[in-house]
């Protein structure tokens, strides 16, 4: 069995690159991108921690598990979401670009 | 499932019934008369209100601890109904102005009033998160609302990103927060905690992460950067109910989660906090003097009240003092609410079609000509800077009085010297009106303006019987510890 350290390290690999990946690029979709391997890491993290307790405890643990259908329907219902909205400034702007969403200032 | 379990989230259930209902009925309403679908929409609110009215003082837990009915959610539920009602009575004549009456607005408000109430009630993490989203993600939509113009769909498209930023935060460190205790129940995270077999490190990784999640949700420095561009393109209305609604929300979560889950943190997390709170109000209230968009300086405005909110966190380890210092800030938020709420709504009035009318030169000659919408906005400025006789000044006091008691002194008079430098651009809008001369033509619509008024007016009232909404916040928190 793979140790339990091995995944949490692996997910704060994800997490980390997802959270640079949301401050650093420019395309929205992209930065969308980012944020949901933010939300994958999580996901991975309660598995690993589900499993992880319930190999100790003998009895199971199901928040875990049942935390990552949560956080998959949610994202989901985002995706639906966030595309939509990435349609609305595109007809706005021809230009999905996040440097150029600029017309608020002060 | 029993009855009890039902009734804990009835206000709740109630509430995101009558929006799916209303989304049929929407189908059926003809465009020109989408007044009936507010009407419908506030109703719902009303019922809703009916039902926790009746729910005042009691308590119950629902769904194995997944949720509760206790003193503060019932409180802050009544706040949030409150808000929405609000909310639906500026928008009636706001959207139809704004040529953006459908039938949506009103069906994704209910939406995320409920979000709002379900998150003052969860006492489990997987609650709290479902919450938040419900809470948000209408938002994200509202913001946009009006996404023909190019700065509704930019406020949209930032929001949702940064929105969605935040909520990987909060995710991952509920994930963190599970992997230290093995439960996500708020009560069985806390017990662990008690009894040393929850790991430390990662509890407080996950505590801080949290902390960093709903930071972003209610725009505290260094996550507040979304905040003024969102704040000023968003249609006025929703811009109202996000300042007002959303931040509250946010508090409850955080007011409820640090209180209950991680007590035992207090003291690392509590200087942590209280610099976040120090930096917000002086970022917030420098920032706001240089604005020239009254949006955007209500924007800074809110972000500076976020920080003094925050303050009520700071004597948190010292358990004599908290229940003082989380009354406090429930009663700011509720001055907060009413006051920013008023404020909103005399932008809403002065605003023109294209987003003109919106610089604070156009508030002159306001005083001479409106003198009762000029009135009403000198009480909201009074109350956000925190002079008498409005709510804004008891409830900094209440805030300033706990702080000092729980010996973080230097915060407190960070909170009094930034109300200081705040009176600068608070007081500038009342001077605009008073004496300088202009044209203003506020526009007259009936809801608008009993809202702005019911603003002024329970900001005036509840500063000279500030006991007895004290005495209700306290009552309110005291299950909490």
């Amino acid at each position: 069995m793979v140790p339990t350290n091995y995944y949490l390290a692996l997910a704060a690999i994800l997490f980390t690159m997802g959270a640079m990946g949301v401050l650093i690029r420019r395309n929205a979709l992209v930065i969308f991108m980012s944020v949901e391997l933010m939300l994958n890491a999580a996901n991975l993290t309660f598995v690993t921690f589900a499993r992880m307790y319930s190999t100790l405890n003998t009895t199971s643990v199901y928040n875990g598990q049942i935390f990552v259908f949560f956080v998959m329907t949610v994202a989901a219902a985002e995706v639906a979401v966030g595309l939509a909205l990435i349609v609305a400034i595109f007809r706005n702007k021809q230009s999905i670009d996040v440097d150029q969403l600029n017309s608020l200032k002060g | 499932m029993t009855q009890i379990d039902f009734y804990t989230i009835l206000p709740v259930s109630l509430l995101v019934v009558w929006a799916c209902a209303l989304l049929l009925v929407d189908l059926n309403i003809t465009k020109e008369r989408k007044g009936l679908t507010a009407l419908l929409a506030a109703v719902g609110l009303a019922v809703t209100m009916g039902v926790a009215l009746t729910q005042i003082g009691q308590n119950y837990t629902g769904f194995k601890g997944m949720v509760v009915l206790d003193g503060f959610s019932n409180f802050l539920n009544i706040l949030f109904l409150l808000t929405g009602m609000f909310g639906i009575a500026v928008a009636i004549g706001y959207l139809k102005r704004m040529n953006l009456e459908r039938g949506e607005y009103y069906v994704l408000m209910l939406f995320s009033v409920a979000g709002m109430m379900l998150m003052s009630q969860a006492t489990d993490l997987i609650v709290t998160f479902l919450a938040l989203e419900l809470l948000s993600i209408p938002l994200y939509v509202l913001a946009a609302f009006a996404y023909s113009r190019t700065e509704s769909a930019e406020a949209g498209i930032k929001y949702f990103l940064l929105g969605s930023y935040a909520t990987g935060f909060v995710v991952f460190g509920i994930a963190l927060t599970f992997g230290a205790a093995g439960t996500t129940s708020f009560a069985a995270i806390a017990a662990a905690v008690a009894s040393g077999t929850a790991t430390t490190s990662l509890l407080l990784a996950g505590s801080a992460l949290i902390l960093v999640g709903l930071g972003f949700k209610v725009a505290v420095v260094p996550f507040h950067m979304w905040t003024p561009d969102v704040y000023q393109g968003s249609p006025t209305s929703v811009t109202a109910f996000m300042a007002a609604g959303a931040k509250a929300a946010g508090f409850a979560a955080l007011l409820r989660i640090f209180a209950t889950v991680f007590p035992s943190l207090a003291n690392d997390l509590m200087p942590v906090i209280a610099i976040i709170s120090a930096l917000t109000m002086i970022l917030g209230n420098v920032t706001a003097i240089a604005q020239t968009n009254i949006k955007r300086m209500l924007a800074y405005s809110s972000i500076a009240q976020a920080g003094y909110i925050l303050m009520a966190f700071v004597p948190f380890a010292d358990k004599s003092i908290r229940l003082d210092s989380v009354s406090a800030g429930l009663f700011y938020l509720v001055a907060y609410t009413i006051t920013s709420f008023g404020s909103w709504g005399v932008v809403m009035a002065m605003e023109k079609a294209e987003g003109r009318g919106l610089s604070i030169e156009d508030y002159a000659g306001l005083g001479r000509k409106y003198p009762l919408l000029a009135a009403a906005m000198t009480v909201f400025m009074l109350s956000l800077t925190g002079l008498p006789p409005t709510l804004g000044l008891i409830g900094k006091l209440y805030l300033f009085r706990a702080v000092m008691e729980g010996g973080v002194t230097w915060l407190a008079l960070i909170g009094v010297l930034t109300s200081l430098i705040s009176a600068f651009y608070y007081l500038r809008v009342i001077v605009v009106m008073y004496m300088k001369d202009g044209d203003p033509q506020p526009a007259n619509e009936t809801w608008l303006g009993l809202t702005i008024g019911a603003c002024a007016v329970l900001t005036v009232i509840f500063s000279f019987i500030p006991q007895s909404l004290f005495a209700w916040a306290s009552q309110a928190v005291l299950k909490l510890f």
